[in-house]
Order: structure tokens, then sequence, then C-alpha cells
């Protein structure tokens, strides 16, 4: 068994962590201080095709593996998981299920400018009465013609409002419940669709998370993402490869406020000499390079098993489920390290270990995560 | 338009550590990464590509660890890479290394031949002169633009206290100076492409014409005395006086010195 990175796969993270650490480190107080969007980090991160990592080339993708995506949303994470989390849902939610389920035609309209990063990608799935329970979607969509009429609302979209194209879920017929849901291509521009409320969040307090609006939104038949009736499998599939995206945003955060850690202990002094000198510092480090290192292997495992394996819906799962657990505990060791500092707003790790909390909540909850493991165990 | 690009493998000084009972540097674990004047010269390579058109060929002679240098402006937007490396170009000065580079280069068709001013890890800024004359063509050195004007290059160089603009017909040899540009990022797919689909050319030895005497320890006439760490100079003394009284002033500094 073999744990090492390619040579293109660690030149690709030097490449991740030089980008990060010039270009979106000294924003990323800022970008969480004033709720602001970094368009501009987004707009550098489509010239260097950061938004079109794992996608083909005969779309204008860059052609790299699962593993090499999440090496650059595990570096960009690392030091604002804002950055993480807007190309994750991008890539993962936005582009790869037209990738894996949209005609040549949808690729080549929609695909292309998604990959290229000419266009900003979302997903929208949760309602305010389905979130876990997916299969209590509202929205509705009717044939009428040559389109179908929307009509509900999404909430905690994420790049609602900045993205151009969304994969959005609705009942084309209600009573044969999951069996009912299907998936659509919607443009921004389409009328009939609007953007709502803006959430004022805890965490990724940069990235839009917003509510989706549709009033008799007109969507063209041909946007009709795989068949009639299948959004629901749609759905859970873009979402296993979603989770491990999420996963290595928690990865990024957690190995982020390591980092920070290892760095304050040295320096802060108390009773004459660093805490780094201190066994409960050095025990505690130990504990946290740990955790990093074990959810950093479930992690590259997932993403591995995602570009291998037909099915990768398990190792996805365990990877969400760990890889958030740790960043929780981990940024919250962290604030502790650091003492009253880490409690104050100068210290990276403050932000960390808020936006550590959303890892365990969205695409999919810790406990659906355990759901999702014990039912391919039991 | 043909431009080589020669790059080295350098470690990262930033990341260096002295030994501090030796005073010898800690190499161990420091990543290596494109010496910055040559990554700058790239990049002026690549802009003009971008700009007016060129095929670019990096060159490096060095370890087969310098592999991942050539890969790296692959990934940046070079054509095509070449190693030359043999343990007989081992121990080599700036002469033996500029002899068999430009031996290299030799092999090749070329308008523009750019370089780094000096690299990090020797600061002799003499590998790209000493090329230029092996290839008998004109050098411009300390260049901070470069311009394409028909067959001629139009170098701005910089002085300490002023610039000069040169044009020179090509071929010629650049040197680069670090602040010329800021180096582009590789991008991800370009890092694939650089491992999976370009290759690096390999030239040993046998690849090059070249005298064996003049390459490797044998053809390095430099005899490194001693290496030490440069002290640190005392901040200066700033006076503000007319032009007679700062005369006056430097006059009596010297004698004070020594120096008069």
């Amino acid at each position: 068994m073999d744990f090492t990175l390619s040579k293109e796969q660690e030149m690709a993270r030097t490449l991740f962590r030089q980008f990060a650490l010039n270009e979106v480190k000294p924003l990323a107080q800022e970008v969480d201080e004033t709720e602001r969007f970094p368009v501009e980090t987004v707009e550098k991160m489509q010239k260097l095709g950061f938004l079109g990592i794992p996608m083909p080339k005969e779309y204008g993708g860059q052609g790299c593996d699962t593993l090499t995506y999440v090496l650059a949303v595990e570096e960009l994470s690392r030091v604002c998981g804002t950055t993480g989390v807007i190309v994750s849902a991008h890539t993962s939610l936005g582009a790869d299920p037209i990738k894996k389920f949209g005609t040549p035609e949808q690729k080549e309209k929609y695909l292309r400018p998604l990959v290229s990063g000419e266009k900003l990608g979302a997903f929208g799935l949760t309602e305010p009465g389905a979130g876990t329970d997916a299969s209590g979607q509202q929205t509705k969509a009717v044939l009428n013609g040559d389109h179908y009429v929307l009509n509900g609302s999404k909430i905690f979209i994420t790049n609602g409002g900045k993205a151009d194209i969304y994969i959005i879920f609705a009942m084309t017929d209600k009573s044969k419940g999951t069996k009912g849901i299907s998936a659509f291509i919607v443009e921004k521009e389409f009328p009939g669709f609007s953007i709502g409320t803006k959430e004022k969040k805890m965490g990724i307090r940069g990235s839009s998370t917003t509510e989706l609006i549709f009033t008799d939104c007109i969507v063209p038949k041909e946007n009709l993402l795989g068949q009639e009736g299948k959004g629901f499998g749609i759905a859970m599939q873009t979402l296993d490869g979603g989770r491990i995206g999420i996963a290595a945003q928690a990865l990024g955060l957690a190995a982020g406020a390591l980092d920070a850690t290892i760095a304050y202990v040295k320096e802060r002094k108390q009773f004459g000499r660093s805490i780094a000198k201190f066994q409960n510092t050095q025990f505690q480090i130990a504990d946290m390079a740990t955790k990093v290192e074990a959810a950093r292997n479930l992690v590259y495992k997932a993403a591995i098993a995602k570009d291998t394996q037909k099915k990768f819906s398990l190792e996805a799962a365990m990877a969400k489920l760990y890889a958030a657990e740790v960043a929780m505990e981990v940024t919250t060791k962290a604030v502790q390290l650091h003492g009253g500092y880490g409690y104050t707003r100068e210290y990276d790790v403050e932000r960390m270990m808020r936006d550590a909390k959303i890892t365990e909540i969205y695409e999919g909850t810790s406990e659906v995560q355990r759901m999702v493991i014990s039912g391919s165990i039991l | 338009m043909k431009i080589v690009v020669c790059i080295k493998q350098v470690p990262d000084t930033n990341e260096v550590r002295l030994d501090p009972v030796t005073g010898t540097l800690i190499r161990d674990g420091v990543p290596s990464i494109i010496n910055p004047d040559d990554k700058a010269g790239l990049e002026a390579a690549l802009q003009l590509k971008d700009s007016v058109g060129a095929e670019i060929t990096v060159i490096s002679m060095g370890p087969p660890q310098a592999d991942a240098a050539l890969r790296e402006a692959l990934a940046m937007g070079a054509d095509k890479a070449i190693l030359v490396t043999d343990r007989a170009f081992g121990g080599a000065d700036t002469l033996a290394t500029s002899t068999t580079i430009a031996a290299a280069i030799k092999n090749l068709e070329y308008d523009l031949v750019i370089t780094g001013r000096q690299a990090i890890d020797g600061d002799t800024a003499q590998v790209g002169p000493q090329i230029s004359e092996h290839l008998s063509i004109p050098n411009v050195s300390y260049a901070e633009d470069i311009k394409v004007e028909g067959n001629s290059v139009i170098v701005k160089r910089q002085y300490e206290d002023r610039y000069h603009t040169v044009k020179v017909e090509m071929p010629c040899l650049i040197t680069a100076l670090g602040e010329m540009n800021q180096p582009r990022y590789m991008t991800p797919g370009g890092i694939f492409d650089a491992y999976k689909e370009k290759e690096v050319t390999v030239w040993g030895l046998n690849d090059i014409t070249v005298d064996t005497a003049n390459i490797g320890l044998k053809g390095s006439p430099t005899k490194v005395a001693q290496t030490f760490t440069k002290s640190l100079k005392a901040a200066g003394t700033k006076v503000q006086l007319d032009a007679e009284e700062s005369a006056n002033f430097i006059v009596e500094k010297m004698k004070e010195k020594f120096i008069l």
C-alpha cells in the first residue's frame, strides 16, 4: 500500500500552498470580518484553472485527479475556510453532476464555462422542510410544452447569488416520493428565478449562503439533468462527491489550526519558558497532529476511491464524519492552547473554530454520515 | 523566435539554517526552488511568448533531481526542457559550468538566451556572461525589461543609480534581474502535463561537444580558500550639507580612515 503522493501531486500541493499563503491568507481575516465574498480570489483561481481541477480536458478542465482537487481544497482551507468551500461547492456540487449526468449538449453549454471558471456553480437541494430528509421536497416542476415551470424555494445554498449555474431539485411527481424528484440546470438569468435572503452565519462568513426563490421559473426542457424521476439518485451521488470536498475543507481547517498552534506555543512564554516545553502542550499537540494525519489518510483514501471505484459512499461518509469532528476538536484545542488570545479575532484560530462547525452540518450532518456508514455495514 | 532559458535549482535560502557550530549551511530537508533571477528570466521569456510568440527551451545543468525544476518550468509554460547531467560535470566552477552549458546550447537553435543575473547559492553573476563569451554573442546583463523589435531586443539595464536602454541584435544573451517581474504560478493541469505528456531530455557528456579538460573539477581553475558569513555593515552616517561642505566632509572622513 503506497501512501506517497505522486510527483505531480506533490508539485500541485506546493502550488496550492504558495497560492494560499500569498493570495488567500492575507484576505482571510478581512473577508470573515466583513462577510465579503472574495471575488478577486475567485478571479485569480479562475485564471489558474483552480475551478476545474478534476475536470476533463476536452471541456477545458485541468485533467487532474480527485486527490489533486482535494489537495487544493485542503491547502486553501488551511488558511481560509471560505475560499475552500467556494471551490468545493462549485466543483463537486455545481460542475460534477453535469460531468456525470449531463448530455454532450449540456456539457458543452454548461460544463465548459464552469470548469474554465468563467461561470460559478451551485447546488440547490435543501428546503425549509427538507434538510436531512431530502425526500420532503416542496419545490415543484411542471412540464408545460417545451419547458418546465418551477415553483418553490431553497435555503442555505452555498455560492447563492454569486453562482451563474445552479443544479436544482424539484418534484415532478409528488405521488412517487423520492422517485418523483428530478434535477434541473438553472441559469441565474432564467425568468422567475431570484435570490432571497443572505444568511448571517457563525463561520465561513465570506461565502455567500442564500435562499433561492422560484416563482413560475421557466426552465427549458433540455435543461432536465438525467431522466425525470432520477433526481434523488443524482443528488445522493453528487453529495457523495461533495462530502469528499467538505472533508478536505475540514482537514484543511484542522491542519491550519495545528500550524498556527505549533508556531504559537513555541513563541508564548509562561513561567519563564515557552509553553511548548510543558508536557500538557506537548501531549495536546501530539494528539492533534495524530488526528489530523488520520483524517488526512481517510480523506485521501476517499478521493482515490472516487476515481477508482464505482461506489464510494462509505469512504466519503467516513472521511467527512471523521475529518469534520477532528476539525471541530483540533480547532477548539487550538483556541484553548492560545488562551485568551485565541478567543480574540486577532488570531486565526478563533475564525477557524467558527468555520469548523459547519463541516459537521452541511452536505450531510455527522448524524447522516453515521446513518450512511451503518447502513452500508449492517 | 526561439528562446533558451538557463535555470538552476537552488536550495530555498529562506529555509536554510546555519549550523551554529561549524557555520556551514544545513541543507537537509531544505526545499529546492528555481533560482529567483532565473525564474524571472523564464517569466520574461513566457511574456515574450504571449506577446510575440516564441518557442521556449529551458536548460539546466545539475544532478538528476534538477528534473523537478525543469518540470516546474514546463508547468509554467515552457515548451521543451533539457537536463544536462553527468558525473563528469561535477565539481564545476563557473567557468567549467558555462563551458558545459554553452556546449549544450550549441546543439540548439536560438535567437535569444536568457539567464538569471546570479544564483542565490553562489552569487557570482559570472555564468551568464561567460556563456555569451563561449557562444560569441553579445551579452546584456542586469535586464529589468526586455522588448522585441524586429530582429533586435531593447533591454532596460539597471544600474545602482540609473538605467541604460540598450538595443542589441539577436542572437544575444540577457541576464535577468529577479525584480523585473512577478513570475506566474503554474497551473494544476500544466503540472500534470509536465509529468505525463512532456519530456525532460537528458544530455550527458556524450551528447555535447566539449573538451573534457575544460569541464568538471578538472576544468575549474577556481580554488575556494574559505567560506564565511558576511559581517553586517554598521549603519552609515547621514549628513545634509551643500556641495562644497559635502566634498570637504568626505575628504576628512577618508583621511580619518587613511584612505587619503
